[in-house]
């Protein structure tokens, strides 16, 4: 890739608009309603965080090099300019003020996915180089190493032998022909061992065939965060390389939201061919084997427990109804947070927020969100089904001295397996 | 020019000047749209992009709660702007006469008094958006000159109208004149303003709506 600059940024911004974004504009009457669905906004109440504000150097490079009359303004000196400075003053918007959650996008009433094309706009930032060291830190060693932690294949082998070692079950790697193809995230290998557990003996219950990929073990995908189309496509090849080279069904997405945007809707754009596999999330799953009988729960978990929707896993992946079926299954006490469901309040981590050092304050204000949402539930325990949110959500708590303990859904499923249950007694 | 040869120019050639410009100019805004195109989308769909786009198309006409909530006024507030205008616009008796005149075909008008009191009520939505857009922080941060003269241009029409009905201010003729002006300025300033939301909003909410129905999410 040649050197960032802002002419290369300006030609990847132009490069992204398409009929929906210039339709987008277009419609915009500047009602402002965005800014109240965002919670960068209503967390600091300044109104540079208003949505549509933060797609400002694209509106401006769509009306000078799209519309006659912007470009009838720009011959007469009267265009608005997008220069270093227009760079450098919206990156921060760009990537510290957006989590890419979509609540703007459902509330616009004009319809415009506003957070759509945040994701676009980021193309054009990041060649301009104005993207945040934190998250080019983790797209190189996504590239370089594998993963955007740098875990490499060594810690899921070492993972694989503790999960033989305590449980005698099994995680087989590479397996040709498996039905599913089992993906991880870094923070999944590297903070919550349990979901792999709990994968193998769900798997073992449902009496399906799994396996992990050792070329592509990885599911998230920096290059989605940081808006590089170059580096996302890497990252998805591989794990479309490997499903392809194995022969699986399907693909599961693990608990993190945006590698199941990545997985599960970019990808075949990113390689431009559809995939010869199915991708679903583990939720997903979950509640097919569920439905199918092919799991089956014991027992009921009595605390008041709530479930945090990640915004890539419902509102933009329509995985809404799973985790409620799931939990009902297993919880006595299973209350909805306020906006449940599609228009849950983002966690603050999202969309590369969390992997962006210079974003942890703006982050942990914007948690303000989740805290007052949690303090007015009072529940004791905390769901959810994404790494990422969950230690968005553990720091937020941590931070304001909020004792709740946190647990994945996968992980929570398992506890409750019946044949768990008779191999304990 | 007398009052009466402004209002034979503003029936006339005024009229077909203004609309003119208007059909021309929100067609290539419209095309301007369209000819950027769309790449297909090659992810395995979940559901019908057509029947998400046209739920969002009409689905999105009503508020959230999360944000109605918020701000009940100002949603209300377009609600009433947005229906007082249509009613005003589209069944006013004398409107629909030159309405008939373009198409051939008219159809039933409410009672002139009516549409006199919702051309008021019309009037004070108008002016209660621009009290909204200058107090409240975000939209005056979001504002440009071209909102001010959109919201302008749109309140003329119906001030001009509401004046011209009761006679007050001008002599009629010269009020109804000036009606008649202010909607050609309407027409040829609507395809260069945020005018264009008109129509453009429908396809806005298909796109948005299409995604959304090939992935099975709300929207």
């Amino acid at each position: 890739m040649s050197a960032p600059s802002v002419e290369k940024g300006i030609q990847f911004i132009k490069g992204q608009i398409d009929a929906p974004v210039a339709s987008f504009f277009s419609a915009c009457v500047h009602c402002g309603l965005c800014a109240e669905a965002c919670l960068f906004f209503t967390e600091t109440g300044d109104p540079k965080y208003t949505p549509i504000n933060k797609v400002e150097p694209m509106r401006r490079i769509w009306e000078s090099e799209f519309t006659l009359f912007g470009k009838l303004k720009s011959m007469l000196g009267m265009g608005e300019k997008v220069d270093e400075a227009t760079f450098a003053e919206w990156e921060t918007l760009v990537y510290d003020g957006c989590t890419l959650c979509g609540r703007c996008s459902l509330v616009c009433p004009v319809g415009n996915d506003i957070s759509g094309m945040i994701r676009k706009v980021r193309e054009g930032f990041a060649a301009a180089g104005h993207a945040p060291e934190g998250l080019i830190g983790a797209s190189t060693r996504a590239v370089e190493i594998g993963s955007p932690m740098g875990v490499k294949l060594p810690a899921v082998k070492a993972q694989i032998k503790h999960l033989q070692q305590d449980t005698g079950l099994d995680a087989p790697l590479d397996v040709k022909g498996a039905e599913y193809m089992v993906l991880l995230s870094s923070m999944e290998i590297m903070n919550f061992p349990e979901y792999l557990e709990a994968i193998a003996r769900i798997m073992k219950q449902a009496g399906k065939t799994w396996t992990i990929a050792s070329k592509a073990f990885e599911a998230t995908n920096s290059g989605i965060q940081i808006g590089v189309s170059d580096i996302a496509k890497v990252l998805v090849s591989r794990i479309v390389d490997a499903a392809e080279e194995l022969g699986v069904k399907t693909v599961i997405s693990p608990e993190c939201g945006h590698a199941f945007t990545a997985i599960r809707w970019d990808g075949a754009n990113l390689i431009g061919r559809p995939y010869n596999f199915e991708v679903k999330h583990i939720l997903e799953v979950l509640d097919e084997f569920v439905e199918q009988g092919l799991i089956k729960t014991e027992g009921k978990e009595d605390a008041k427990v709530t479930y945090h929707d990640p915004c890539q896993i419902a509102r933009k992946g329509g995985v809404v109804k799973q985790p409620r079926n799931l939990l009902n299954k297993i919880a006595n006490n299973f209350v909805e947070m306020e906006d449940g469901g599609e228009m849950n309040w983002c966690c603050g981590g999202g969309g590369g927020v969390s992997a962006n050092e210079r974003a942890d304050e703006v982050k942990l204000t914007a948690f303000n969100k989740k805290k007052s949402q949690l303090q007015a539930l009072g529940v004791d325990t905390l769901v959810t089904a994404c790494a990422n949110c969950r230690l968005t959500l553990e720091e937020g708590l941590e931070e304001n001295e909020m004792d709740m303990p946190i647990v994945g859904l996968t992980e929570m499923l398992a506890e409750y397996l019946v044949e768990d249950k008779k191999e304990e007694a | 020019m007398d009052a009466n040869e402004l209002l034979i120019w503003a029936r006339g050639p005024g009229f077909d000047i203004a609309l003119t410009i208007f059909v021309v100019g929100m067609l290539l805004r419209l095309l301007e749209v369209l000819a950027l195109g769309k790449k297909p989308d090659l992810s395995a769909p979940r559901g019908s992009g057509p029947e998400g786009a046209v739920r969002t198309l009409i689905a999105r006409t009503l508020p959230r709660k999360t944000v109605f909530d918020k701000e009940p006024l100002r949603i209300i507030n377009g609600y009433v702007l947005h229906i007082g205008f249509f009613i005003v616009l589209f069944l006013y008796g004398p409107h629909i006469a030159f309405f008939e005149s373009f198409l051939g075909f008219g159809w039933p008008a409410l009672p002139s008094g009516i549409v006199d009191a919702i051309s008021a009520i019309t009037i004070l939505s108008l002016i209660a958006a621009l009290v909204f857009r200058m107090n409240n922080n975000v939209m005056r941060f979001l504002s440009t000159p071209g909102d001010y003269i959109a919201w302008a241009v749109t309140l003329l029409p119906v001030l001009t109208g509401y004046l011209a009905y009761n006679h007050l201010l001008l002599p009629y003729t010269l009020m109804l004149a000036l009606h008649l002006l202010s909607v050609e300025l309407l027409l040829v300033v609507a395809p260069f303003t945020k005018l264009t939301h008109m129509f453009s909003f429908a396809m806005a909410r298909w796109y948005q709506g299409y995604q959304a129905g090939r992935r099975g999410v709300e929207s």
